[in-house]
């Protein structure tokens, strides 16, 4: 129960945080690049089985007979951008909500039958989906199915479960957000990002607006998106399409239709003609740095090859060690202990391009982003090189070779894609997408898309008491 | 409802020697048997490979017994400065140039420090393996620790370590364990202080380097595309050159002090975290697997343990509560942790010490059992379905010391542990009080009324132990 960023597949996380042993570089930056740069895709990959049910429900099953264990997950088509202004925070809170029972499996049923299989759970919100999963051993899919089936539309909710509910959501807000300095500038990037869309509220949503959430809304926002053909459903694992297909109609076909959806039309974003700058001041605030994000176009959006083109030329900016960043920066002027760059390109709307560093001492946040601007002008001045490039996409392409390893990773690729407007055949694609790139077709997004005007950049900063006179 | 796990059934096909694999089958799935085989390279270096050309890929695990708990007393963070810098240039490859040649081929190579070993995981395409395996040669064989790289870690060090200064997890965490293990070496911090980093030298690491990394203590797990026959050439290729027996600095074994405390610290945040933790039962205990069990039901990894019953879903205390066995090479420990709002830190405190009691007054319920039993039995299987995870536990199994054979006894050892096991097992892991550690608003610092009187009584010491933090 946790939600991701914009449309964005960030691996998901266990639901308990932390532990006794603090990890050493855990930037968590960092690993959102290490997820989020490849994504999406795979070249030859498992054989795919994707169709649609009569009432709607978009079916893909991904086979990986490895290990007799199934990764099941139903992905709504509806996430915080759906929300209705005021209510921000609603479609994370039903997501919780979600696990409260049905009449056929009251209470926690579904999670205790989880617990006792042997077999895990969770579920997770982004900006333009929502999605629930199971990890089980293989003979105990049918009945996930089952009763993943049921909590489509037969959900019940009392007063009484609602409550301590929305303290642990506040809780999981405190924990996220409001303990977290960088998450607090994260937040305040975001709004002034869009200056028009949705994607500027907070996933888990603004606190005010958290605590004012009911029962009513939770149970309204349920019957407007939670319907079969408003879903999708992936399977991955030890199973034979052929012998799942009857068991998918007999659980999953026998749910109605409730209602059709509206399309999802948000409001969309003005022309931009005015960078942005914000700060954020927290005394806990050790380590000063500087982010900023482009509006750029999402896989969605974007012009064919353009999304491919904002894959590579942010590995290239700024993908781990080898990156223009990281070595100019980091290594070579030793200005900084950090630096990088990332793409968020699963969204429906739209996607970002996010640069970012942290000074060494002596080095002012000035300084430093003056010397991240040098490095993106220089691209878009000259380009990237062919050695680069070629090395960007290597690498890129291998984590679609990697992902075959892992079918849970496999699944959450092919949901987020399904769930923000991408097809199948894009997913299995995009390896051949990125080979087609060429350095004038990098240089080309670099000059469009790093337009400062279409910017926000955010410094977090140690907050000093205020001298005396 | 109890799922017997058939897919990891192991059959001892022979038994052990020479060289050459002791096999294992794995039923891992009745179309496609693998196999855990034993290998051992002419050099004499031992490994667990499953292998697997599904994917085109070869995955593998190492350790090194050693970590931070070998770090020098009086400077903390050495294993952790010296695993982040083994991939920072090696042989005649400077910092720059490995790191091109790694992304080159796509490989994946990490190395950390825990408390107890020195841990990697190299991950490659199969057609690219022979670079990988070229490449993590020179880094464990070979490392510069030239001064750019040196003094650009130990300011990514620094800056980690002046962020904890005001994160309250890791506030909690550093007071528990410096609380618990007075002068000992697990009272140190692994990633070292902002006073030791400064004074790490490039001789210290080398020093550290040449004691620790030896094929004498050496645990490796290999799984993907690739064959006994060239698994063992690369065995001794990557590691045939390091030296034989490592110098292992004396670590006593020691029991948590501190029990029946609670520290606190003041920090301007919203949010209080709470960090609690007692004494445990050894790896080796005959109780062990009895005591699993009981902290699965208590607070381990499902949504349905009473800690998290009570806390979260009846009170909506907190997002996250939960426990878990800590065994360590030189200490056994459960520790567990949530995080709430200031004004009800003792409210959580006073259930999480009641649930805690009544565990070890009562022991669990027989439905309880059963399906903690069924859960930990099946589930162990979603832990072994890519090739990371499989090389991962490979080597969990050897540092544990467990046997080829464990992935195939570990269901009939849970199943054997019975109710009266878990009641007798529960008063001793829970009986002996807990230290807990408190960072958040000045409203925490309140000492906490205990609700059952479980923070108070110290336990007795602790026998040794071994592993890893495991739920």
């Amino acid at each position: 129960m946790q939600l991701l960023r914009t449309g964005f597949p960030l691996p998901l996380h266990r639901r308990r945080r932390g532990g006794p042993v603090a990890s050493l570089v855990a930037l968590a930056m960092l690993a959102m690049v290490a997820f989020g740069t490849a994504g999406r895709a795979l070249a030859a990959g498992p054989d795919i089985t994707h169709y649609t049910l009569p009432n709607g429900l978009e079916v893909v099953i991904i086979p990986d007979r490895r290990a007799p264990v199934v990764t099941h997950m139903v992905w709504y088509r509806v996430g915080a951008a759906d929300e209705t202004p005021g209510k921000s925070g609603l479609a994370h809170f039903l997501e919780h909500l979600l696990f409260k029972g049905t009449t056929k499996f009251p209470d926690a049923t579904f999670s205790n039958t989880v617990a006792s299989l042997g077999g895990r759970e969770n579920a997770f919100t982004a900006a333009d989906y929502t999605g629930y999963f199971q990890r089980v051993p293989r003979e105990h899919l049918k009945l996930m199915m089952e009763m993943e089936a049921d909590r489509m539309t037969n959900l019940v909710l009392s007063e009484a479960v609602v409550k301590p509910e929305l303290n642990v959501v506040l809780e999981e807000q405190n924990s996220r957000v409001a303990n977290n300095p960088a998450a607090r500038l994260g937040e305040q990037i975001g709004a002034a990002l869009y200056l028009n869309h949705p994607y500027g509220r907070p996933i888990i949503g603004w606190r005010q607006e958290i605590e004012a959430l009911t029962f009513t809304d939770a149970l309204a926002f349920y019957k407007r998106f939670y319907t079969p053909n408003n879903a999708i459903l992936v399977i991955a694992g030890d199973v034979d399409a052929g012998e799942l297909k009857p068991i998918i109609a007999a659980t999953y076909g026998n749910v109605a239709r409730q209602f059709e959806v509206a399309p999802r039309a948000r409001p969309m974003e003005p022309d931009q003609p005015s960078p942005r700058r914000l700060s954020l001041s927290d005394p806990r605030v050790t380590q000063p740095s500087v982010s900023r994000q482009y509006l750029v176009p999402s896989s969605t959006t974007a012009k064919p090859g353009e999304s491919e083109a904002l894959d590579l030329l942010s590995h290239i900016l700024g993908g781990g060690a080898n990156s223009r960043l990281y070595r100019t920066l980091v290594v070579n002027k030793g200005l900084a202990t950090s630096a990088g760059a990332y793409y968020q390109g699963t969204a429906l709307d739209y996607g970002s391009l996010g640069v970012y560093g942290a000074p060494k001492d002596g080095t002012s946040l000035e300084q430093l982003e003056a010397e991240i601007d040098a490095v993106l002008a220089e691209v878009v001045a000259n380009g990237v090189t062919a050695d680069e490039l070629q090395r960007a996409k290597d690498r890129l392409i291998a984590d679609a070779v990697y992902a075959q390893d892992d079918q849970s990773m496999l699944a959450r690729w092919y949901g987020a894609a399904l769930a923000t407007g991408s097809t199948v055949e894009d997913v299995k694609a995009w390896p051949e997408r990125v080979r087609k790139v060429d350095a004038a077709a990098v240089q080309a997004a670099a000059k469009a898309f790093l337009d400062i005007r279409r910017s926000v950049t955010g410094h977090l900063l140690k907050e000093t008491p205020e001298k005396q006179p | 409802m109890i799922a017997v796990q058939r897919s990891l059934l192991l059959k001892t096909a022979a038994a052990l020697l020479l060289a050459f694999a002791v096999q294992i089958a794995v039923a891992m799935n009745p179309a496609r048997a693998t196999t855990i085989e034993r290998i051992v390279s002419p050099g004499g270096i031992e490994a667990w490979l499953v292998r697997d050309s599904a994917v085109p890929l070869v995955s593998m695990e190492f350790a090194f017994h050693g970590g931070a708990s070998q770090d020098p007393a009086d400077k903390p963070g050495v294993a952790t400065m010296m695993a982040a810098l083994l991939d920072e240039g090696a042989g005649d490859l400077d910092s720059a140039t490995f790191a091109d040649r790694l992304e080159r081929k796509a490989i994946e190579l990490r190395i950390r420090a825990g408390r107890d070993t020195i841990r990697g995981a190299l991950r490659t395409l199969s057609d690219n393996r022979g670079e990988a395996f070229e490449l993590l040669r020179l880094a464990l064989n070979a490392p510069r620790f030239d001064a750019e790289p040196v003094e650009r870690i130990r300011a990514q060090m620094m800056a980690g370590l002046r962020r904890a200064t005001t994160s309250p997890e890791d506030i909690a965490s550093r007071r528990w364990w410096e609380t618990a293990f007075p002068g000992h070496a697990y009272g140190r911090p692994v990633n070292g202080s902002l006073d030791s980093v400064p004074t790490i030298t490039a001789d210290d690491l080398r020093t550290y380097h040449k004691r620790i990394l030896a094929r004498g203590t050496l645990k490796i797990g290999i799984v993907g595309d690739i064959d006994a026959e060239a698994a063992k050439t690369m065995l001794d290729q990557v590691f045939g050159g390091l030296p034989a027996k490592a110098k292992l600095n004396n670590v006593v074994t020691m029991a948590p002090q501190g029990l029946g405390q609670r520290i606190s610290e003041t920090l301007a945040v919203p949010q209080a975290v709470v960090l609690f933790g007692g004494s445990g039962i050894p790896r080796e205990d005959p109780d062990f697997m009895a005591a699993y069990v009981v902290n699965h039901i208590l607070g381990g990894g499902s949504f349905s343990s009473r800690l998290y019953r009570e806390v979260r879903e009846t009170r909506g205390l907190a997002y996250s509560v939960y426990n878990s066995l800590v065994w360590l090479d030189h200490a056994a420990l459960f520790m567990g942790a949530t995080a709430t709002r200031a004004d009800r830190v003792d409210e959580s405190i006073a259930i999480i010490s009641a649930e805690i009691h009544r565990m070890a007054e009562e022991g669990p319920t027989e439905d309880e059992l059963k399906n903690a039993k069924a859960y930990l039995t099946s589930s162990y299987a979603l832990g072994l379905d890519t090739s990371t995870k499989i090389a991962t536990q490979l080597v969990q199994i050897q540092l544990d010391d467990l046997g080829i054979g464990y992935i195939d006894r570990r269901a009939g050892l849970i199943d054997a542990v019975t109710l009266a096991d878990t009641r007798r097992v529960a008063k001793r892991l829970f009986g002996g009080g807990m230290l807990v550690s408190t960072v958040g608003p000045a409203a925490t610092s309140v000492p906490a009324p205990s609700a059952a009187g479980t923070l108070l009584a110290p336990p007795a010491a602790q026998p040794p132990a071994s592993g890893n933090t495991v739920r």
